[in-house]
């Protein structure tokens, strides 16, 4: 019969250096990705799909993916934000999307959207960092 | 899709969800902080909303 696992019974990762920069590297290029990989599917099944409804709705929302733009020290920082969500990011970035339409009504929201959806991924990612490291 | 409500609580499903999976091990300890934080996302805009439909724009 199975048995509902416990944190002592789950295989503990290693935690060596190079294991954990891949960890944070997989955890940050697919949100839920480190759960998956430190055997904890429901937590990463929660993160990838909220963390996507999160991105996706901010695009359709016509949000904003900020540019690196450093003499703009906010955009800098939203754009820090919305790179926090790993291949989604890039694969808007690639398409062009994000372009951000700002005299639509949704656009504030849109950009609230994308740069929570990032945020939140790099909380994540640590939470990640933390179980791997037997923190939690 | 311009309603601020409609909007708030597609905000707050998924942000209450990512918390609640942070925040708790258990799954039904997950359900219950996510229900608890996503009704004080909904109550507290709404709250706001009334607070400040007195002042001008």
């Amino acid at each position: 019969m199975a048995t509902k696992s416990t944190t002592a019974e789950r295989a503990r990762p290693a935690t060596e250096p190079g294991t954990l920069v891949l960890l944070c590297l997989a955890a940050w290029a697919i949100p839920g990705a480190g759960h998956f990989w430190l055997g904890r599917a429901q937590k990463g099944v929660v993160f990838l799909a909220a963390l996507t409804m999160l991105f996706v709705l901010g695009l359709v929302l016509q949000g904003r993916l900020f540019p690196f733009d450093l003499s703009e020290p906010l955009v800098a920082l939203a754009a820090f934000a919305n790179a926090g969500l790993g291949l989604p990011w890039v694969v808007g970035r690639m398409l062009g999307l994000g372009g951000g339409v700002v005299t639509a009504a949704t656009y504030e929201y849109g950009n609230s959207f994308l740069i929570v959806s990032g945020l939140l991924n790099f909380l994540v990612i640590l939470d990640a960092f933390d179980i791997a490291v037997g923190r939690k | 899709m311009s309603s601020h409500l409609l909007l708030l609580i597609l905000f707050a499903v998924p942000v209450s969800a990512v918390f609640a999976a942070l925040a708790r091990e258990e799954p039904r300890e997950q359900v219950r902080t996510g229900a608890l934080m996503f009704g004080g996302f909904v109550a507290a805009a709404v709250v706001l909303g009334w607070l400040i439909l007195p002042f001008p724009l």
